[in-house]
């Protein structure tokens, strides 16, 4: 007999009754102490169901409050009458009602006995703690805090306040480094009993009661003046979310248990039913002195914490609907949007899709309808093409078209005759690679056949609908990758401004690009703006284009689509 | 918030609950059972009207989760689901002929009883052809979750409803007593959804979804809310103000987090489209007692007389809560 345990009972007594009655059969003696809150009825009830054993003891009742004195004074209460009743116990064990073990006894009364002097309590100074709740770590040692966080919250950062303010520093007790940890911890006789029989117990009760939550800092920071050998770290497996509540265990987490290998867990669902009967049953093989390695489930709650807290990129849903500029990240992928490239191109589409293996969309934007790649009415996630629907929330139409898309690159092209919308939601997006051949879309209206005023009046349409999309995707507030070439610029060298957008889409363009898709019939084109400026209408966008047909400008042979470098 | 709005706010709630109390006398109590709920007990709350063919299925589901007391109004049925009700040892009844549209939807109605029955009980308040998907809910019992939400100090928990449909005509999704429906009609739209925010009640307003794409295409702002907080631990002040959509006092609607991280939330899976649709739209429609002049029922019935396929060929199959976890529908959050 080496091993006593102290038990914090509150609430599923019935538990609480199993494992004190698991670890009494198998020769651990135990102290229970029963929040004073518990009716007295259901105490009787408790007790009378272990009075069969005769290592089983409880201690006076307190009312315990979370994050008070209440909680270490219960504690010392037990430890002190498990050090005098039972005399051979040489580590003791601090666990709660909702605590299982999960290794045989056995396994834990080994593994002390081959580290006979060795604490294990997590004990950490309060600069490296991360995990303190409401913003106060050292503060919690150089503050008073006589009101309740949970009953009087106000009156509790009223308090903090005025102290801060005032410059309270209370005065640690002599020799004492403040330290926090787990309270689950597990002691040898030795340092317990010199915190206990300690001559100065007296002033370190009586600052450590003015201490907020004394439960993580009492033994932790005692435990470092007494010990010869602290292992910091706590033999109970317990996870803390990140409002400094533990994360329960279910059914379900039997097998992540399973392979644990800790000596004991907590905090346990009082209706896990299979846990209870798994672990507490008495056939369980020894796993001879494996180490507890809860890295597994660490993992997973890490990972849940992290869901809490950040989210998943580019989701808006029922419970996760971020204010502007807290999205991280507003859409699931990037894309890339390409404006006047199907002007010029008569069969940019397919080229590209080719190039780069990814998704090429139409105009998304269109007026008439969402031109999704392949001809498509609906696509990913159901979403439909219809213009009502997608022009009744533009953004969500983006958000959701490359959610369900993620994990494919998506492209979709652009232009002043779509709906301009979701321009700012792009610009800001940095998601978003936009390239834009600015005045491109003159080029359709040279080959329509409509007349030339009608012409005239669409061109000075498109334009200033262009430049206004322009100076946003100018403006300083914009996180887009953003290209944009004039007409006459993008036509100087084509192939190198293509080499740069694929190279940043994708990986199947890193070799030299020796295909360039078919342009449209450029001549006669510089007439063209020249007319309009003849009539009127004076065309920027362009760049610079000669009137005179036999310009400068390189047109590819319409025969020899193929250029080799 | 300022004091204004928060004392319109209270106004507003006064109002719904004085409503609900004068609407108590359109029912009429025909089995109470409400003798055998116990402290801890979950309540379901819900309104209902010729739905006889469902009820044994709605019941076995939500007393498989952990429900134990459902607390239902028939609104004058004359189908056999009052008589069905009546056997049922776990259910309590109520009965009007009052009109369902009078009282806001059955809401006024199920707000009184909730203010009678459902004080510090978690209550689940959905119709027949809703069914609740949480996360873990194939390995978890229903008073786990509320054990969380209970330590958590979360008071609701939201769950968006998703539609689903089968393949082919509805016509031809023949429901039978006692089958999940969900077998029937097992395909829903993954990512067809638009979320804003109502600032004065603080409520997403969530709309999409096959209804939107199907039936409101050429309207979508008068496409129904898919918005749900079916889930909340009742006190006797609390009133829902329209439909399980929002409630008030309105901090229960913060069920979403606005700094990128997710709440936890479930899914209220919808079976409405089944071969009883086509019937149903017939007969409510002729009825008028539906929200807004029952627009969304002439909706329907224009649709409905086509034909129409709701299916597409990017509809997902229902398998499991993982994967609507997976598609963005519903979150863990932090329960792991």
């Amino acid at each position: 007999m080496s091993l006593g345990f102290i038990m914090l009972v509150h609430t599923a007594l019935d538990r609480a009754a199993q494992v004190a009655r698991h670890w009494a059969t198998r020769d651990c003696p135990i102290v229970i102490h029963v929040d004073q809150r518990v009716s007295r009825r259901d105490n009787r009830k408790f007790a009378e169901s272990l009075a069969d054993l005769d290592n089983i003891v409880f201690c006076r009742r307190r009312r315990c409050e979370w994050g008070t004195w209440s909680l270490v004074g219960a504690t010392q209460d037990a430890a002190e009458m498990l050090l005098e009743n039972f005399p051979e116990v040489r580590h003791i064990y601090n666990a709660s009602g909702s605590c299982l073990p999960l290794r045989p006894v056995e396994d834990l009364k080994d593994y002390l006995q081959q580290r006979p002097r060795t604490d294990f309590i997590e004990s950490v100074t309060t600069e490296e703690v991360p995990w303190t709740v409401g913003g106060l770590d050292s503060e919690r040692f150089s503050l008073r805090f006589p009101f309740s966080w949970k009953r009087h919250r106000f009156l509790f950062d009223r308090y903090v306040e005025i102290q801060r303010r005032l410059k309270v520093k209370r005065k640690m007790p002599e020799n004492a480094v403040p330290h926090l940890g787990s309270q689950w911890w597990c002691l040898t006789r030795q340092t317990l009993s010199a915190i206990l029989e300690d001559p100065k117990r007296k002033q370190h009760d009586r600052f450590f009661k003015r201490v907020w939550i004394p439960d993580e800092a009492y033994f932790q920071t005692l435990a470092r003046l007494y010990s010869t050998d602290v292992e910091s770290r706590s033999l109970t497996l317990s996870k803390f979310d990140f409002q400094g509540k533990p994360h329960i265990f279910y059914d379900d987490h039997l097998q992540l248990l399973h392979r644990s290998d800790c000596f004991v867990a907590r905090k346990i669902w009082p209706n896990a039913n299979r846990l209870y009967d798994t672990f507490l049953s008495g056939d369980r093989t020894s796993m001879a002195s494996a180490e507890p390695s809860p890295e597994k489930i660490d993992r997973v709650f890490t990972q849940a914490i992290e869901r809490r807290t950040r989210g998943r990129t580019g989701l808006t849903m029922q419970s996760r609907f971020p204010r502007d500029g807290w999205e991280n990240g507003k859409t699931g992928s990037p894309y890339s949007v390409f404006e006047g490239f199907n002007c010029l191109f008569t069969d940019f589409e397919p080229w590209l899709a080719r190039r780069t293996g990814a998704r090429v969309h139409g105009n998304l934007y269109d007026p008439r309808r969402a031109m999704f790649a392949g001809g498509e009415k609906n696509y990913y996630g159901s979403l439909s093409g219809n213009a009502m629907l997608r022009d009744y929330d533009p953004k969500a139409f983006l958000t959701n078209f490359l959610w369900s898309t993620r994990g494919e690159r998506q492209c979709f092209q652009f232009g002043p005759n779509d709906k301009q919308a979701i321009t700012w939601f792009v610009a800001t997006d940095n998601n978003a690679q936009v390239n834009v051949i600015s005045g491109a879309w003159a080029l359709t209206l040279f080959h329509s056949n409509k007349n030339f005023s009608t012409i005239r009046k669409e061109a000075a349409r498109l334009q200033k609908i262009e430049m206004k999309h322009l100076d946003i995707l100018r403006s300083p507030y914009t996180k887009a990758r953003v290209r944009i070439w004039t007409l006459a610029d993008f036509l100087e060298d084509p192939m190198h401004h293509f080499q740069v957008i694929l190279d940043e889409i994708g990986p199947r363009s890193n070799r030299r690009l020796t295909e360039v898709p078919t342009m449209v019939d450029l001549k006669g084109f510089g007439r063209f703006l020249q007319n309009l400026k003849n009539q009127g209408m004076k065309p920027v966008l362009m760049g610079d284009f000669p009137v005179t047909p036999n310009s400068d400008i390189q047109k590819p042979d319409p025969q020899k689509p193929y250029l080799v470098r | 918030m300022s004091i204004r709005t928060s004392y319109k706010l209270r106004l507003m709630r006064k109002r719904w609950r004085i409503r609900a109390f004068r609407k108590r006398r359109e029912l009429k109590q025909i089995v109470n059972n409400t003798a055998k709920i116990k402290p801890d007990d979950i309540l379901v709350f819900s309104t209902l009207r010729n739905e006889r063919r469902r009820l044994p299925f709605f019941l076995k589901y939500y007393r498989d989760l952990g429900v134990k007391h459902f607390i239902i109004v028939d609104n004058n049925s004359n189908d056999g689901s009052a008589e069905y009700l009546m056997e049922q040892p776990d259910v309590s009844l109520w009965w009007s002929k009052a009109s369902y549209k009078r009282a806001r939807f059955g809401v006024d109605w199920l707000n009184w009883l909730q203010m009678r029955h459902g004080h510090n009980h978690w209550t689940l308040t959905v119709d027949v052809d809703e069914f609740f998907v949480y996360p873990f809910c194939d390995t978890r019992p229903l008073n786990a979750l509320t054990d969380w939400l209970d330590a958590s100090s979360i008071r609701s928990f939201s769950a968006m409803l998703l539609d689903m449909y089968p393949k082919g005509s509805i016509d031809d999704a023949v429901y039978h007593e006692g089958q999940n429906p969900i077998e029937v009609a097992p395909w829903f739209d993954s990512a067809n959804y638009s979320f804003k925010k109502n600032k004065e009640i603080g409520n997403l307003w969530i709309q999409g979804g096959p209804r939107a794409r199907m039936f409101f295409a050429d309207k979508p702002e008068r496409a129904p809310a898919l918005n749900k907080i079916p889930l909340v631990k009742w006190n006797r002040n609390y009133v829902y103000a329209s439909s399980t959509h929002m409630l008030l006092p309105r901090g229960l609607n913060q069920v979403y987090d606005e700094w990128g991280g997710e709440k936890a939330s479930g899914c209220l899976l919808h079976a409405k489209f089944l071969d009883t649709f086509t019937e149903k739209s017939h007969e409510e429609l002729a009825r008028k007692q539906h929200y807004a002049n029952s627009h969304e029922y002439k909706a329907y019935y224009t649709t409905l007389k086509e034909k129409p396929d709701i299916w597409c060929k990017w509809s997902e199959k229902y398998i499991n809560w993982r994967q609507l976890e997976i598609l963005g529908l519903m979150s863990k959050g932090n329960w792991a």
